[in-house]
């Protein structure tokens, strides 16, 4: 390598017009001409390994890219078949009876009407999958997605409503307050929070929560959504507590500075101008948490009791949308209606996830630009 | 009226402070009770056993051996691959490039995706579109050799759900190679690629590192997407080839915890079993944030 280098200083030094070096040893220099010397100082000569090397970069980068289109692409195509060829596999149908109409035309009206019964309840029309039960695998099967959203809604919603206001109160103390020593301690706590393996949390509530909480609040359910929401509190905190810290400690110096000459206390400034003033960041964090709860599948497989009702009370076991294609996919049959079915549940669910993200990613540059704004 | 005031701010932040110590208490609480009840149940027998008497006795060797095997295919599909892309959003791409933006938006969008969905699209794409590809191709359907879940395809959906942690960490060691480096290789007469073979690259491996560990935590942590690609209950031997299917810890505690005939006879097996991927991903973490603290500390100085 050295002995390539060398050689090509010496190139580099003949372009520069010093004729005292010989002349240049690669293969692939041209000998030097005098009229067009001033073009090789200027223009990039073509190097193969260069060319070679910059098109397979650039390929690879473009494959990986493929790769994550291609998730899109496959999981939302998966789930198109429940749309299109419904009216397909009808006129399929209906080719095969007129077959048989001819040879016994006296069946003909009974058969029709008990094809389109089995249609109307057992394929996954609009309005079946706007049904309010969950049987997919029944004589019937009824493929209602209203009670699992409703139940993904609902886990998610409590997680947040436990995790927000600790988490963010726990960001404002080390934002505002908290001593050097204690912001140590936190800080740790938060990533070893944010490392924990979500099958573990998902155990956790399973083995621990769930008794303690059936125990104290003595509920009928030992698995329901409260805890299946508690549980999934644990892997949203830190999330929450992240973004919102960021928020908080982006919040320009000049603001607190100016609330504590003003007489404000520590407190006070706290409260009423570095919170106010974080609050799209805050908000982002919050829609993030929502974002992450609705996705998760492990913790609340493991731990909100997986039955798919639909109800309002928090005490009851729910099954969510993420549960859902968790405990089924598994035995499904390849290109079955319920197969689609749980791919349309994950597209669903990447619709939600990635609205919830684009929002807060909004949210989070407004902060920016205020910011930015302000100090100008 | 002052008194009062002074209240009002001890409730405050007694209040804020209150919400932290809830957090680390609740960290404690579950890292405690984990170790107090898996410890007793740790030994060297339990390391290196394979379970016996239908998994209600015996060691949890055969999901070590498996968790290896994932996080190493794993990693050798996707560090290399976010590693590149890496180099070419921070060294080939212009601020212009379309590529690089739209690489830049999937990577972002794609850490957002649900672990779950991930399992759905190895199981659509790996298992039933390679896969039964595959086998149509050489053996003709006969055999269902690739078609079905097996630790390939679960490790490649896994490469894919870190592939955005591999292309963040590796792309944030890159800028943090002075500037001065880039531009003494270029001035020598070294070329683009040489410099960034020759300077750039070893100059933040401790940053691909770092990727690389971040993603095998992250890897062997996530359960979901191989809830179909490839994980098994129980297997009587190791994974000897591709296209086996293998256990794994974390799968072992969901499927321990939930779908044993006995769950209580076997607490003590769970516990421990995730005391194990507790301490792994612990272990993986830890060194990741030292890396990632030696490389910040060279940036600044």
């Amino acid at each position: 390598m050295l002995v390539q280098n060398n050689s090509k200083t010496i190139e580099q030094t003949d372009k520069l017009g010093r004729h005292e070096i010989p002349a240049p040893r690669s293969g692939f220099s041209h000998p030097p001409k005098r009229a067009k010397q001033d073009d090789s100082l200027t223009k990039k000569r073509f190097r193969p390994s260069e060319f070679l090397a910059e098109k397979l970069i650039t390929f690879v980068a473009f494959v990986s890219f493929a790769f994550i289109v291609l998730i899109f692409v496959f999981v939302f195509s998966e789930a198109l078949p429940i749309f299109l060829p419904q009216e397909e596999k009808i006129a399929a149908a209906q080719q095969e009876e007129q077959e048989t109409y001819g040879e016994e035309p006296s069946a003909q009206p009974e058969k029709k009407k008990t094809q389109s019964v089995e249609f109307s309840e057992g394929e996954a029309t609009v309005k079946n999958l706007l049904s309010t039960s969950w049987q997919p695998v029944s004589e019937q099967p009824k493929y209602g997605l209203l009670p699992l959203f409703v139940g993904s809604l609902k886990v998610s919603l409590i997680a947040v409503l436990i995790a927000a206001p600790v988490a963010i109160l726990a960001a404002l103390f080390t934002a505002a307050f908290a001593p050097k020593w204690a912001k140590e301690v936190l800080k740790p706590a938060i990533e070893i929070l944010a490392g924990f393996p979500s099958v573990v949390i998902g155990f956790f509530a399973l083995v621990v929560l769930a008794t303690y909480i059936q125990n104290t609040f003595g509920i009928e359910y030992r698995l329901n959504a409260f805890v299946g929401g508690i549980a999934l509190a644990l892997a949203v905190i830190p999330i929450i507590y992240t973004i919102s810290e960021d928020a908080l400690g982006a919040v320009p110096k000049s603001f607190s500075e100016a609330s504590l000459a003003l007489g404000a206390t520590k407190w006070q400034t706290a409260l009423f101008v570095i919170l106010p003033a974080a609050t799209p960041g805050i908000f982002a964090a919050m829609l993030l948490g929502i974002g992450r709860a609705f996705g998760e599948t492990m913790i609340v497989l493991m731990a909100t009791g997986n039955a798919a009702l639909l109800s309002a009370d928090p005490f009851e076991p729910v099954r969510t949308m993420s549960a859902t294609i968790g405990a089924e996919m598994a035995e499904v049959v390849f290109g079955d209606t319920h197969y689609n079915v749980l791919f349309l549940i994950g597209s669903l669910l990447f619709i939600v996830t990635f609205s919830l993200n684009a929002i807060a990613e909004i949210f989070i540059r407004q902060r920016l630009m205020k910011r930015f704004g302000g100090a100008s | 009226m002052k008194s009062k005031k002074n209240y009002t701010g001890a409730l405050v932040v007694g209040i804020t402070g209150l919400c932290a110590a809830a957090v680390v208490a609740l960290v404690i609480i579950v890292m405690a009770n984990i170790a107090s009840e898996g410890a007793p149940k740790l030994t060297w027998e339990f390391l290196t056993g394979a379970p016996t008497e239908g998994m209600t006795s015996g060691g949890i060797f055969p999901a070590i051996m498996g968790t290896f095997l994932l996080v190493v295919i794993m990693s050798i599909a996707g560090v290399p691959i976010g590693t590149i892309t890496a180099i070419y959003l921070s060294e080939y791409a212009s601020s212009k490039s379309v590529l690089a933006r739209l690489i830049r938006f999937a990577v972002n969008t794609l850490a957002g995706v649900p672990a779950i969905v991930f399992g759905l699209f190895g199981l659509g794409f790996f298992v039933q579109f390679v896969g039964r590809g595959l086998d149509s191709l050489f053996t003709g359907d006969v055999e269902l050799r690739w078609g079905q879940p097996n630790i390939l395809w679960a490790s490649l959906t896994m490469a894919l759900l870190t592939l955005p942690v591999v292309i963040v960490s590796v792309e944030e060691a890159i800028r943090t190679v002075p500037r001065e480096l880039r531009e003494a290789s270029l001035a020598l007469g070294a070329t683009k690629w040489q410099t960034i073979r020759k300077v750039v690259i070893p100059n933040s491996f401790t940053g691909i590192l770092t990727g690389g560990i971040l993603a095998v935590s992250r890897g062997a942590g996530e359960v979901a997407p191989i809830l179909f690609t490839g994980a098994a209950y129980f297997l009587p031997h190791l994974p000897s080839a591709l296209s086996d299917q293998f256990m794994e810890l974390g799968y072992h505690v969901y499927i321990m915890a939930t779908q044993s005939p006995d769950v209580e006879a076997t607490r003590g097996i769970q516990y421990a079993t995730t005391l194990v991927l507790l301490l792994l991903t612990f272990a993986l973490n830890f060194s990741a944030i030292f890396l990632r603290y030696r490389i910040r500390k060279r940036s600044v100085a």
